[in-house]
């Protein structure tokens, strides 16, 4: 599959963004702290970003509004309501933060609850096309959401080195997520690529008891839009180099500088080295799950490719 | 609403492909193309037409696969290495997942005859009705941003202000080979139903549980000649038994 | 379902439907043209057309495209830069008629013969012939010498007709249809709903090709045959079904000369020969009188073998017999030609077994009572189901003819000529070889300011026809109807530019061309003709061409190298007819012609060419186009095709003639007639009656039928040649023996490939170069969804075939380290390409293969120069000479068949080496400079959009 630039920061800058928001809401850090005023700004700015990042990848963004209306059936649908209802909680809370030095316990539990589900609903939209197996695991709203706490909580760290909350706390959730997050994905990527395909050229065409099929002419020479977006192959040498990137810098990298801000934080108290260490594991881990998002996306096999002879 | 018609749909309007006799003209990849850039919705545009990237929204195209049989090396026997033309578009699918994910309503399937369609005016061009189809039916119109697919030509099939005999899809209409078939697939009299049933007509990828409306028909099996290949009785050798023989047909003429 | 969603289910489809007949390629299908708004909306089939019965191919439907397309001339163009440039000025139509006529009046006034005037995808012969010949120039021909003349010929001087626009396999009651070869370029649509009939109906369909593409796809058995082969296959059929007796004795004797005596006198100038009465006519031996009597006696029981003496003392053998002995010999046996072909033995078994069994164990018969022409009433039509197609497949070997002639001998022996479920003739064919006419262009045929005597193209007889001065060289600038090439009843339009180059055996003064793109895909050695018509003459200065005519529509490689173009307008806007009096459209159960008509105005300063061509005869008081007065005869096409008459009653035209329109054939003009073709959906068509229908060479019914019809002015049966007496001749005047004696020079050649009987011989480039060194053949195959280079400009087709790869069989991928997207080098003993190949199956192991005509010259087509098409996209004429390589005899033969001169595009060969990875196929030509369309997007009828 096409890795789109707009639907990969969408996911990325909105799993962060959700990740934050639902460690707010949990109520991990003191609202009369300035970090966590400019955490929940932080939070609604990486959703909408994220959002509007995935409009950008509209026909015709200007019905987007239209997107609300298919809850029943669609992944898409739902995510776009709820999307939209979790900016209610997230942004009365982020009013009570910023105006009344309050977090609102319950509100704040609804809008983490809300984040969660919004992201299941982003992971959902790929987990649920049986068309790309490799999406269709199970273990792919799993990947979303722990990356999303880890993300969140990485940023989380950064904050918490101000005072806003107990940095160590969020650093130990930061790492823990990343690395449970690494695992469910090392695990879901493993899983994914042993899968006998459902789909074969033979199925496709139906012709699999005549002999084996390989496709001879494209119907048209150039790409088409079936194949710029559905056609995109990356070499299993050079994702594999990509992946083991995305682990050090998603995974081992910011670990590692959480670790050394919070024990800077530790020992000096939070100056400069903590807080750039933090903010250098933040801007890590981003580019890592960045990569890895690339990945999802470019190592994703449509079925469609049956035709294409990919 | 993209919720699926609750119930089977009363009529399933389809088409019927025979493999055995496609020649993979692109006949009907044009016609397609030409009926419908200037009616239901949008045009099929073309970006860059006359230059190096030339390449544009088609609602049917044909693949050539090659199929090559376990040990195919002989040349020239049935049972070795053959091209199928293989035109694709959308078949319409009774569990259509391009319709259900739809998030604007724009997808949907007809509840009387089955066709699933899109409502241009509804559609965002979030592009995840392609995603969702397997077989590649739906491409988002670069220049509308909008999903185009086939519509078993609805402003054809329907239309009155054309000849009766023409209510068919362009594509039938232009097919030279006779390759294509369009009729109601959940009638089990009507003709293409029953052409099905007599060439064991298949759907394409069942497993991802669509339920295709469209049929293919598989190739014929064929029977190599040198099967044909009897021993001549040689009942005389050379020139000379020849012009006895000949002479013995001469006096029966 | 949507709720709000309702679509417009009745919408009409456009204002108005104009009926004409299509020209996306030479199938000449009846369209239906809907117009909405002044513009082109939708093209469809029209239903009711003869042809195409409603149905049309990909490429008519993107008429459209092709009718709209950027690369349309636009108006007159007067060259500024050198040629190749590209460079022109726009110019008016007064000034370029001016000027055209200003050429060629002062040659006609000094040299008629230095007019050279060709024409490529002409659909109205029968006017620029006469053109021509009113102009009295000797050369000119059509495409037909590059194209199937090999096919054309063979047929005509054999059975009277051949395939395509002659005739067509009986596709609703054939139980075996057998295709040789390529086919997909010509008589498209037809074949496809054919081959859909065959299948249908539970028929067999067997496809004899190298390439399994196309048609061969759905073959039911495909046939890899080594190109160049064919003959040796059909040979090898024949010997089966003599072998096993398969043969159809009665239809051979009433039918076919067989039971002709040829004359046993070696080393005479009548050994070979038919032995003939005083009135010339063929003698058969008569059995039971035991007497020679003339064929066509009464009660005649003709022997078919034995040896006979004449009461002149003359020996004589029935000419079956000969067959017979020539076939029945082992060397035609399968397991003896296996290897040549690259076949099977069962598998040439099989086949011949099947033509056997389904010719006479299912045999048809239709009741309907028919009187043949010897007065014979037969009670019903028998018919042996079996038939066949071949086109260029066979046609483009340099041994294309003989084969040719094999497969209708073929057909003769299994009697399924003209009979129910074989081979069916279309009006006004059969027509032997003697009801057409011969050559013209001798010295004495023209001169200064008169026409030709007669027509250009024809059949000789026999070398006293041919078209050469007393040392016996060429009279024609393509040396057609000459010892070179004595059959070429199409012309050599191929070695026209380079004939002319080197001033062999003349040079000319005015090169006039239409529609031929010359400079790229229909000539030879494409980058050597482009060299030629740049070259000056150091002498003067001049183009060694001083004068280049060109009209097309659109500005395809070659408009580059004319000095004056006269631009064309599309299909749409233009008068024509698709007339009997040339290449017909009929149905072997109708007579039928068709006309175009302007469905949609020019908007351009273009005009049709045919209008122009009268004209130009006009302006230069050609008798024929002027009156006495020396004022024009018509105003445009229009008018010529109703009222010019080339015979009292026959015009262009056969429909709605006489002062009523109701005569059909012969009949007085009918000012009203194009209009009434108009009503008509733009076609005529009248049925064949019932006891007309078949045996149509030997049907009395027909005959009479043809000559109300007004093809002939009396009956001209055909009688099969399965024995040429014309080849035959030829053979004898390189022996010596019979005058015109040949040239020493040519004996040789004559005497290996002017068989009296159809044989095999190896194609002349195979035979000319090591095959060791050049292993492989490489040849074209023809996409269904371009008509040559006519495609590339169309925005919906050039999407399908961008750019083309060499198909590379696997075994020769492996052979040599090859896998897709490679490169490699295509050597030939001419030249070298580079090209990016692809892996293929499904193909003869010793052939490679490409599609024909996409690669393009950058610029040219009014496409970016960066496009696949002119980057990636090739042609393999790089790597194809006109001329054979040399054989140490001092002479350089044209690479064509030595029998009619058809090009041997097919007869290739190659040797194939792995190449650095590159972006540009080699020779990649400078681009030409051109009107580069900058559109970046289309978005055709989005004002129509609901």
């Amino acid at each position: 599959m096409h890795p789109a630039l707009s639907i990969i920061v969408f996911t990325t800058l909105s799993g962060m963004g959700y990740g934050l928001a639902a460690l707010l809401g949990l109520g991990l850090f003191d609202p009369t702290a300035l970090a966590t005023k400019i955490g929940y700004l932080l939070a609604l700015a990486l959703i909408a970003g994220g959002l509007v990042s995935s409009t950008l990848h509209l026909g015709n963004p200007q019905r987007a509004w239209r997107a609300l209306s298919q809850w029943r059936t669609s992944w898409l649908s739902r995510e776009g309501v709820l999307a939209i209802l979790t900016f209610i909680p997230l942004t009365i809370c982020t009013y009570a933060a910023m105006f009344h030095d309050r977090h609102l316990v319950l509100l704040g539990l609804v809008a983490a609850a809300l984040s969660l589900v919004t992201v299941y609903c982003t992971a959902m939209i790929y987990g649920s096309l049986k068309t790309v197996q490799l999406w269709s695991q199970p273990l792919t709203p799993v990947t979303y959401l722990l990356f999303s706490i880890a993300s969140g909580a990485t940023v989380g760290t950064l904050l918490a080195l101000t005072g806003a909350a107990q940095p160590w706390l969020l650093a130990i959730l930061a790492i823990a997520f990343t690395i449970a997050a690494w695992l469910v994905k090392h695990r879901w990527r493993t899983d994914g690529k042993a899968l006998a395909p459902l789909s074969t050229p033979e199925t496709a065409t139906g012709l699999g008891s005549i002999g084996r099929v390989r496709l001879f002419e494209r119907p048209h020479i150039n790409d088409n839009y079936l194949t710029r977006e559905m056609g995109f192959q990356v070499a299993r040498k050079h994702a594999d180099k990509l992946f083991g990137i995305a682990i050090l810098l998603g995974g081992l990298v910011p670990s590692a500088l959480l670790v050394v801000a919070v024990l800077a934080a530790g020992a000096m108290g939070p100056g400069l080295t903590a807080f750039l260490a933090a903010f250098l594991a933040v801007l890590s881990h981003y580019a890592g799950i960045f990569v890895e998002r690339w990945l999802f996306f470019a190592e994703a096999r449509h079925a469609v490719m049956n035709y294409y002879g990919h | 609403m993209t919720s699926l018609p609750s119930l089977p749909t009363p009529k399933k309007l389809g088409l019927v492909i025979d493999l055995d006799v496609c020649v993979g003209c692109h006949a009907c990849v044009i016609s397609c193309k030409e009926w419908n850039t200037g009616g239901y919705g949008a045009a099929l545009s073309d970006q860059s037409p006359y230059g190096a990237d030339v390449s544009g929204t088609f609602l049917n195209r044909i693949h050539s696969f090659e199929v090559l049989p376990e040990g195919a090396e002989k040349i020239g026997e049935a049972g070795d290495a053959r091209i199928v033309h293989f035109p694709k578009s959308c078949l319409h699918c009774e569990d259509a997942p391009c319709v259900t994910v739809c998030p604007t309503g724009a997808s949907y399937k007809r509840a009387d005859d089955g066709i699933v369609l899109v409502d241009e005016d509804m559609c965002i061009g979030c592009g995840l009705c392609a995603w969702a189809c397997p077989y590649g039916a739906r491409e988002m119109d670069l220049a509308a941003g909008v999903m185009k697919k086939c519509t078993l030509c609805v402003d054809r099939i329907y239309n009155e202000t054309i000849a009766e005999i023409d209510r068919v899809p362009s594509c039938v209409r232009t097919c030279p080979a006779n390759a294509r078939h369009y009729g109601d697939l959940a009638d089990p009299q009507s003709n293409v139903s029953k052409m099905v049933a007599a060439r064991g007509g298949i759907d394409l990828m069942p497993e991802q549980g669509t339920k295709p409306v469209n049929k293919y028909l598989p190739p014929r099996p064929r029977t190599a000649l040198a099967e044909s290949a009897v021993p001549l009785a040689e009942t005389s050798a050379g020139a000379s038994g020849f012009f006895a023989w000949l002479d013995g047909m001469l006096e029966r003429i | 379902m949507s709720s709000q969603h309702r679509v417009d289910l009745s919408r009409p489809v456009s204002d108005e439907v104009r009926k004409t007949t299509c020209y996306m390629c030479a199938c000449r299908c009846g369209i239906d043209v809907h117009l909405k708004d002044g513009k082109v909306r939708y093209i469809e089939g029209n239903r009711d057309h003869p042809v195409n019965k409603g149905v049309l191919c990909a490429k008519g439907s993107a008429g459209i495209m092709q009718h709209y397309a950027p690369a349309r001339l636009r108006a007159p163009m007067l060259r500024t830069g050198p040629r190749g440039s590209g460079e022109f000025k726009e110019i008016s139509w007064d000034e370029a008629l001016a000027l055209a006529t200003d050429w060629l009046g002062s040659v006609r006034a000094h040299d008629p013969k230095k007019l050279a005037f060709f024409t490529g995808r002409d659909q109205s012969q029968s006017l620029t012939g006469f053109w021509a010949q009113q102009f009295g120039t000797p050369n000119y021909a059509a495409h037909g010498g590059f194209c199937s003349v090999n096919m054309a010929a063979a047929g005509i001087t054999t059975i009277g007709g051949a395939f395509w626009e002659f005739g067509q396999p009986d596709w609703d009651r054939t139980k075996l249809f057998i295709l040789f070869g390529v086919a997909e370029d010509h008589d498209s649509n037809p074949i496809k709903i054919g081959i859909s009939k065959v299948k249908a109906n539970g028929a067999r369909f067997v496809s004899v090709n190298p390439v399994r593409t196309g048609y061969s796809a759905v073959a039911d058995n495909w046939i890899g045959i080594r190109p160049g082969t064919d003959g040796l296959l059909i040979l090898s059929l024949v010997h089966e079904l003599l072998k096993a007796r398969r043969i159809d004795v009665d239809y051979l004797m009433r039918y076919s000369n067989a039971p002709w005596l040829v004359i046993d006198a070696p080393g005479t100038a009548e050994h070979g020969l038919f032995a003939r009465d005083g009135e010339g006519r063929p003698l058969v031996f008569e059995t039971v009188t035991e007497r020679a009597v003339p064929a066509g006696s009464k009660g005649a029981r003709p022997a078919l073998h034995g040896r006979f003496t004449l009461p002149d003392g003359r020996a004589v053998r029935p000419s079956f017999e000969l067959l017979a002995a020539e076939y029945l010999d082992p060397k035609y046996a399968p397991e003896n030609i296996a290897a040549e072909t690259g076949l099977d033995v069962e598998t040439i078994r099989g086949l011949a077994a099947e033509i056997g069994r389904v010719a006479f164990e299912e045999t048809i018969e239709i009741h309907q009572p028919w009187t043949d022409v010897n007065g014979q009433r037969h009670e019903s039509f028998v018919g042996r189901p079996v038939s066949f197609h071949a086109m260029r497949g066979i046609s483009a070997h340099s041994n294309g003819f003989q084969t040719a002639r094999a497969l209708h001998m073929l057909q003769v022996l299994i009697g399924a000529i003209d009979c129910p479920g074989g081979f069916r003739y279309e009006p006004p064919y059969p027509k032997p070889v003697e009801a057409h006419p011969r050559p013209h262009g001798k010295a004495e045929h023209f001169g200064s300011n008169q026409p030709l005597s007669g027509p250009h193209l024809g059949f000789p007889l026999g070398p006293e026809d041919l078209l050469i001065d007393e040392e016996g060289r060429p009279t024609r600038i393509d040396k057609a109807f000459s010892w070179d090439a004595p059959l070429s009843a199409h012309g050599l339009m191929h070695m026209v530019i380079a004939n002319a180059h080197a001033g062999d055996p003349y040079p000319v003064d005015v090169l006039f061309l239409y529609m031929a793109n010359m400079a790229w895909n229909s000539s030879m050695n494409t980058a050597g003709t482009i060299r030629m018509l740049e070259e000056k003459d150091e002498a003067t200065g001049q183009y060694r061409i001083p004068k280049i005519i060109y009209s097309d529509a659109y500005s395809s490689e070659m408009v580059a190298y004319a000095d004056l173009v006269l631009p064309d307008t599309t299909y749409l806007e233009r008068h024509d007819c698709i007339s009997l009096l040339d290449r017909p459209i009929s149905e072997p159960d109708s007579v039928n012609d068709a006309i175009r008509w302007p469905v949609v105005k020019p908007d351009r300063d273009v005009r049709p060419f045919q209008s122009v061509l009268l004209d130009l005869g006009a302006r230069l008081k050609l008798p024929g186009f002027v009156d006495h007065r020396g004022k024009a005869l018509y105003a445009d096409y229009a008018d010529y095709i109703v009222r010019h008459e080339r015979r009292p009653g026959i015009g262009p035209l056969a429909g709605f003639r006489g002062t009523d329109g109701d005569r059909a054939g012969r009949g007085a003009a009918n000012l009203e007639q194009i209009e009434r073709y108009i009503e008509n959906g733009s076609f005529f068509s009248a049925h064949i009656p019932a006891e007309a229908l078949f045996f149509k060479h030997a049907n009395q019914a027909y005959q009479d039928f043809a000559v109300r019809m007004g093809f002939f002015d009396k009956p001209q049966p055909v009688t099969f040649q399965l024995y040429s007496e014309i080849l035959q001749k030829f053979r004898l005047s390189a022996e010596g023996v019979r005058a015109p004696i040949a040239p020493q020079e040519h004996r040789q050649r004559i005497l290996a490939s002017f068989t009296p009987l159809p044989a095999w011989y190896m194609p002349l480039e195979e035979a000319g170069v090591d095959r060791d060194e050049y292993p492989y053949h490489a040849i074209t195959q023809r996409p269904m969804a371009m008509y040559h280079s006519w495609g590339s400009m169309n925005a919906w087709l050039r999407q399908i075939h961008t750019k083309n790869p060499l198909y590379v069989p696997g075994a020769i991928c492996d052979a040599h380290g090859l896998k897709d997207g490679d490169w490699v080098w295509l050597i030939s003993h001419h030249g070298r390409i580079k090209v990016e190949i692809a892996r293929s199956n499904v193909v003869n192991r010793d052939t490679m293969w490409t599609w024909n005509a996409i690669g393009k010259r950058g610029g040219a087509w009014a496409l970016d120069p960066k496009s696949p098409e002119a980057r990636k996209g090739f042609l393999l004429n790089h790597l194809i000479h006109e001329l054979l390589p040399p054989k140490g005899d001092g002479m350089r033969w044209s690479n064509s068949d030595p029998i009619t001169g058809q090009a041997a595009w097919y007869d290739l060969r190659v040797r194939i080496e792995k190449a650095e990875p590159g972006q540009v196929s080699e020779p990649h030509l400078p681009d030409q400079r051109n009107s580069t369309a900058t559109v970046d997007e289309l978005r055709y009828g989005q004002e129509w959009s609901v």
